[in-house]
């Protein structure tokens, strides 16, 4: 790809790209989120057509019209959110657009020995190629995408993050997996924000930068700090802003609780002033645990004490105890995405922007004002929807909702996931000044879920681990590392 | 980005919206007002006309967005349009004891009291069958398209039980059978300007336009149809909020009834009102309202069932043949939000 260019009316989303895959290479593509990955992953699946520049595969000019032209030129892509058909089974799926039929007749057989044969390539022979997709978890359904790829008989193969909503193990497979189809002579792109994923799968890296490629080499001479300095375009030497957290009293208690299914046992205390972290892996019950905190899951045993109360909740009755949560998948549940900046902040707590049960949009427009400001998040105005902001400002108005309801202890299920570094960072900082409190704002209590095992280490002043259902008990930061987090993830005893 | 504050401007701005539609509606009218022969269409009596014909569907359409901006829908409104109907013509037909001994009518009785008797019961009725299809709705948790399919046959079949099957013919005319009546022709009410009808419509719009802007439970229906998932975890009453919309849309119905009672002459017509939810759907979703939910204001609603009116209207006047006319409309309807998904596109 040389000098890709793309413009959205007045907005140039990629300026000047260069970007070389040789066959059988394995190339990672990184850069925050909003620096043009999508947009350029787009162009080369023509899903979007290019402005400028050229493409070339094989050493031929490329000039894709749309998916489909791209997918018979053999350039394949696996999206972040996976593109299957939930009802329909794992052949049809495979050879969905491609099924072999004679006069307009599928034929089955053909159909059941294909799939069988992509399956076994991606090393998932055992599933049942008749299996609804939806009966298979979430790794095997990506695997399965990646069949269909290979049934394409693809050439490039682009994985845009797809790592976001695996398990280790997964992960696992999924390299194993890329540098079996790589061996093969299969040019692979693979989109992340883990950097250490990066150094562990790819050959070469190319760094995105504001629609520009700025840098690029062989992964195995490049050290994090230099690929992070590329993509931010700064040094962010202090990610993890860490004060002295002053911990009080216990504002919140749980004791012997079980939901449903999971949690199955989870006991916990957290206190005001401190940031409290809930490591394990996917899956583990840590979502469910902060769910049913909040009154979203029933409690079937054990109780949740919030000051003295411990009875039955509802989240309405939560945003009352000054409980708010933000969701993991702000897409999903977190954000309305269609509504504006001052309704999605304002929600939980309409009262007192207005007499009685009345609402003042001009009230709503000034309390998001004052959030928009401190935190900051970046929108054209408090009227714009939240949908059309980045993903970075997006989780920023879901935080903003929990100030502006002035809530005592905030649960943060995976407030980072899928945003730029700037916007962690920026997150970061929050996280601890809330901590910390000042002259106008007493100290919060802070839960905060998460998978990236850093962000726990660098934020936290105490850790417990979540196993299948089970809550470890809490100890301080200074006790554990990244490898004990992660033993005690997948249900190592120490 | 100044392009990217230009757009967003265009998309926040409900105006820009609101005006696109103002500006369809006059190519509409301005289509009739040329190719009517002798500027029949734009006089005075034939825009009251299409006021009070447009009444009846406005004021059930009102009801009709709150629903939709929720992500919801309402079947049934027509059969609660003669639901109310047959029970007003209900009450009109009372018959009592009289002083001495012989059968009279309540309403020769008391002849001002009991049509406010019968609108009651037909505002009470309405409200309760609207209340039901949002219990059912949130309560068994069944999607309000199977809900109110089945209800709209319960609430039919309702009203032709209480009519036995017939029109009822109130023995006498009140003052709901003057409601539509127009002023124009008519001196002793030329000082309404509008005939009754039209200003508890104007009423209405107002109230409602304020409830949607200004009200928590306003805000609250926006939320639960642009997001359910967030409205639950911001703790806003899902549940509460579905049943009172379909509550409301019950309400605006009776109302909507009275209008229908008045304008087909004070018969009370069991069948009457079918196929009013197509219209009523119509006039929302021209309005600009948005089957996935959380989007729809009152303005554009009021603007689409004008759009209609005055379809079928100008129609009629052009001599086309109903299944012309049928046609058209569909058409429309298929056009409108074609052009609404297109500049969405646009925009995103």
């Amino acid at each position: 790809m040389r000098g890709i260019r793309k413009r959205f009316g007045a907005t140039l989303a990629l300026k000047s790209v260069n970007l070389s895959v040789g066959a059988g290479e394995v190339m990672a593509l990184v850069g925050e989120n909003g620096a043009g990955k999508s947009t350029l992953m787009k162009v080369l699946s023509g899903a979007h057509s290019s402005d400028g520049g050229s493409l070339y595969l094989d050493g031929m000019e490329y000039n894709p019209t749309n998916p489909q032209h791209a997918r018979e030129s053999g350039v394949a892509m696996i999206y972040q959110e996976l593109s299957l058909v939930p009802h329909l089974s794992v052949m049809e799926n495979i050879l969905l657009g491609i099924e072999p039929s004679r006069y307009g007749l599928v034929q089955w057989k053909a159909m059941k020995s294909k799939s069988i044969e992509a399956l076994s390539a991606v090393g998932i022979e055992q599933v049942d190629p008749e299996l609804p997709v939806n009966q298979l978890s979430i790794g095997q359904q990506q695997l399965v995408e990646i069949a269909r790829a290979v049934a394409l008989d693809c050439r490039a193969l682009v994985l845009d993050e797809p790592t976001s909503s695996l398990a280790a193990k997964d992960i696992e497979r999924l390299f194993k997996l890329v540098r079996r189809l790589s061996s093969k002579g299969i040019s692979v792109i693979y989109i992340s924000h883990f950097l250490e994923e990066v150094k562990s799968i790819s050959d070469r890296y190319t760094v995105l930068r504001d629609g520009e490629s700025v840098g690029d080499g062989a992964t195995l001479e490049a050290s994090e700090a230099e690929i992070i300095a590329l993509m931010v375009g700064r040094d962010v030497s202090e990610l993890y802003p860490r004060s002295d957290h002053l911990s009080s009293d216990t504002v919140l208690e749980v004791r012997n609780l079980a939901g449903f299914e999971k949690p199955r046992l989870a006991s916990l205390q957290l206190n005001r002033g401190e940031v409290l972290g809930i490591a394990g892996l996917v899956g583990a019950g840590r979502t469910e645990l902060l769910d049913t905190l909040f009154g979203l899951e029933p409690v079937t045993s054990g109780e949740v004490r919030i000051g003295s109360y411990s009875g039955v909740a509802d989240p309405a009755l939560r945003w009352s105890q000054k409980v708010g949560m933000v969701s993991e998948n702000r897409k999903m549940q977190g954000l309305a995405l269609g509504l504006s900046v001052a309704d999605n902040i304002t929600l939980p707590n309409l009262a007192g922007l207005g007499p009685g049960r009345l609402v003042f949009p001009s009230q709503q427009i000034a309390a998001s004002n004052r959030w928009i400001e401190e935190i900051p998040i970046k929108c054209q105005s408090t009227q714009q929807s939240v949908g059309d902001l980045s993903g970075g400002n997006q989780q920023k108005v879901a935080i903003a909702r929990l100030l502006h309801a002035d809530v005592d202890i905030l649960l943060l299920d995976e407030p980072t996931r899928g945003i730029d570094v700037g916007s962690k960072a920026q997150i970061y900082k929050l996280i601890d000044l809330l901590a910390i409190g000042d002259a106008y704002r007493e100290p919060k209590a802070i839960l905060i879920v998460s998978s990236y095992l850093p962000e726990l280490l660098g934020t936290c002043d105490r850790i417990a681990v979540m196993s299948r259902g089970y809550l470890s008990e809490a100890r301080p930061v200074s006790d554990w590392d990244e490898h004990q987090l992660m033993a005690a993830a997948i249900g190592q005893e120490q | 980005m100044p392009s990217k504050s230009l757009k967003s401007l265009i998309k926040s701005s409900a105006w820009v919206n609101i005006g696109a539609r103002f500006i369809a509606l006059i190519i509409v009218f301005l289509f009739f007002a040329i190719f009517v022969e002798d500027g029949k269409f734009y006089t005075l009596r034939n825009l009251e006309n299409i006021v009070r014909q447009s009444s009846v569907y406005s004021t059930a359409a009102l009801g009709m967005t709150f629903v939709i901006i929720t992500a919801g829908i309402d079947l049934s409104v027509g059969s609660i349009i003669a639901l109310a109907v047959v029970l007003v013509a209900w009450t009109l037909n009372i018959q009592i004891d009289g002083a001495s001994g012989e059968i009279v009518y309540l309403v020769h009785q008391y002849p001002f009291l009991t049509p406010l008797l019968a609108c009651l019961f037909a505002i009470l009725g309405a409200t309760l069958v609207g209340l039901l299809n949002g219990a059912l709705i949130v309560r068994l948790k069944i999607v309000p398209f199977i809900v109110t399919l089945g209800s709209m046959g319960i609430i039919r079949g309702l009203a032709k039980g209480i009519a036995g099957e017939r029109d009822i013919y109130p023995p006498e005319e009140t003052w709901i059978d003057g409601l539509m009546d127009p002023t124009l022709t008519n001196k002793a009410k030329s000082w309404m300007l509008l005939p009754a009808g039209v200003w508890i419509l104007i009423l209405c719009i107002a109230l409602s336009s304020f409830i949607l802007k200004y009200t928590r439970f306003g805000r609250h229906v926006y939320a639960v149809g642009s997001n359910e998932e967030t409205a639950r975890l911001c703790g806003v009453p899902v549940g509460r909020t579905k049943l009172f919309v379909y509550g409301l849309t019950g309400f605006f119905c009776a109302l909507a009834g009275f209008m229908q009672f008045s304008y087909i002459g004070g018969v009370g017509q069991p069948t009457t009102g079918i196929m009013y939810e197509l219209f009523v759907i119509a006039a929302v979703i021209i309005g600009g309202a948005s089957f996935s939910g959380g989007e729809g204001s009152i303005l554009g609603t009021i603007v689409g069932a004008l759009i209609i009116t005055i379809l079928y209207m100008g129609g009629q006047q052009m001599g086309w043949p109903k299944w012309v006319q049928e046609m058209v409309i569909g058409g429309i309807i298929i056009l409108a939000v074609a052009v609404d998904r297109y500049r969405h596109r646009r925009m995103a």
